[in-house]
């Protein structure tokens, strides 16, 4: 290219009429330019804009850093929150759990003694009354035995057998318990 | 040369696709010494300006939370930081503020040569085959520094053949000279030829007959020229890293 | 309507060098084409590879501009 440059600019001088670009008279002029314009956006950005810039990304990066640092503590915390929460609300599940299997062996124990109390006062209420009916039956039968004697000796007399009263009563007696 | 003037005149354009590419003292008339400010160098001065304005001036607030501008140029520093990042390694980081130059200057030269009446610098084959040189000169340099003798090893594919090493060595070779002239042949010709184009599109709608196409032409040629300047800054960048990233690890 | 022969061989010359610009666009649409097929398998890995897919667009467009330039050269220069 180089060669291919020189010998078409050495043509192209001659007439600016053809390609400006080829027009070697002006190449001193666009390097010494360049070369200033070059040097001077160097000096801005190396000294000036890019620390500027890198400092402000930076900056940012450490506050998003920073910040997210931030929320993952709060997070933690709001989760320690929610643990002791679930753990004072199991305690006093606990504790309530306590209280009513007490309170509910309190009562059953009560109430097992009422109901041993109450048996036992059945129990001797029934044995009174079994002794009172036993003592009723047997006078009953005591009395339907004299009743039946009688009755047989009657009937035996009315037979016109004189019987005997003690074999009658024994007979009787007899026949009661078959 | 006579013949030449003719033929512009009788069977070329009205207008001359190249002429917005002349250089042009700023005061008065005259030739252009070394030292002469014109058109390139006022619009050089803009760009620098311009760098001053966004990178400068827009962060000056060095807000947490950034403002537009601030936000561009911290977008351009991360775009090009990125850049060097992955394609040059970790070792290419220290040279990030040479190659953020080279973007910043070309993507502003590139976009402040898109303003209508405007001059592009980046079209003069000078300005870009000083960059490309630049490029190249200190990226050899830098190679030989570095790695001594054995950068040359960046000729020497030791994946291939050994028969095939001397032929491979000469294309490296050849490729190697070459990437400076295809570096700054790219810059300047994209940019030349898409501000070439509007003004052959413009000329074409000096016709009542074809100016509505012509005006329509100009407008995709414009857009196209947009994607084209960021593009263009965009590869130069990106080649210079892929160069600097061979010089860092020449082994093949 | 006069020029030299010279003249027209130039405008000639420069007109078949655009023909070049041909194989740039030829191969621009090769490598985005590909991309894009490669992209679509697979696309996890594409944004790590826009950087190789400009330097090839940028390689592939580099010869275009140079047969432009040759044409702009045997138009204007020579």
């Amino acid at each position: 290219m180089t060669t291919a440059t020189t010998e078409a600019a050495g043509h192209a001088a001659e007439s600016a009429a053809g390609m400006p670009q080829l027009d070697i008279s002006t190449f001193p002029n666009q390097i010494f330019w360049l070369a200033v314009t070059l040097v001077l956006i160097y000096l801005i950005l190396s000294r000036i804009a890019l620390p500027r810039i890198e400092a402000v990304l930076a900056e940012r990066q450490g506050t998003i850093t920073g910040d997210l640092a931030a929320a993952e503590e709060l997070k933690q915390k709001a989760v320690e929150a929610e643990e002791a929460y679930n753990k004072a609300l199991a305690d006093a599940r606990a504790e309530a759990n306590r209280i009513v299997a007490e309170t509910r062996a309190d009562i059953q124990a009560e109430l097992d003694e009422a109901i041993a109390r109450a048996d036992a006062e059945i129990a001797a209420r029934s044995a009174e009354s079994e002794k009172a009916i036993a003592e009723i039956r047997a006078s009953a039968q005591e009395a339907v035995k004299e009743v039946a004697v009688d009755t047989a000796k009657e009937i035996v007399a009315a037979f016109g057998v004189k019987a005997d009263a003690r074999a009658i009563a024994a007979a009787v007696t007899q026949r009661m318990k078959g | 040369m006579a013949a030449e003037a003719d033929m512009m005149e009788a069977s070329g354009p009205a207008i001359d696709p190249m002429y917005q590419f002349t250089l042009k003292p700023l005061f008065g008339e005259g030739p252009i010494h070394w030292y002469t400010p014109t058109n390139a160098t006022l619009w050089m001065g803009i760009a620098v300006l311009a760098i001053i304005g966004l990178l400068v001036f827009g962060t000056r607030r060095r807000a947490i939370v950034p403002s537009h501008t601030q936000s561009v140029a911290e977008l351009a520093y991360g775009f090009v930081y990125q850049m060097v990042r992955d394609v040059a390694g970790k070792e290419g980081v220290k040279y990030f503020p040479y190659i953020m130059t080279l973007f910043i200057f070309i993507i502003f030269t590139n976009f402040l040569g898109l303003i209508p009446m405007s001059f592009s610098v980046t079209s003069q084959i000078a300005v870009t085959a000083v960059l490309a040189v630049l490029v190249f000169v200190s990226v050899t340099l830098l190679g030989f520094y570095l790695h001594g003798v054995k950068f040359l090893g960046l000729f020497w594919v030791s994946q291939a053949p050994l028969a095939l090493r001397p032929v491979l060595a000469i294309i490296e070779i050849i490729s190697y000279f070459v990437r400076p002239v295809s570096h700054s042949i790219r810059l300047a010709g994209n940019v030349m030829a898409g501000h070439a184009v509007i003004e052959v599109f413009a000329s074409f709608a000096a016709s009542a007959l074809i100016a509505p196409i012509a005006m329509v032409g100009i407008v995709a040629m414009f857009g196209m020229d947009v994607l084209v300047a960021f593009i263009q800054a965009y590869v130069f960048t990106i080649l210079t890293c892929v160069y600097l990233k061979d010089a860092l690890h020449p082994s093949h | 309507m006069e020029g030299s022969i010279v003249e027209m061989g130039k405008l000639i010359g420069a007109g078949i060098a655009t023909i070049g610009m041909g194989g740039a666009a030829i191969g621009v649409g090769t490598i985005v084409g590909n991309f894009l097929s490669g992209a679509l398998r697979n696309p996890a890995a594409a944004a790590s590879q826009t950087a190789m897919l400009f330097i090839g667009i940028a390689f592939a467009e580099a010869f275009g501009i140079f047969s432009f330039l040759v044409a702009l050269l045997l138009m204007f220069a020579l």
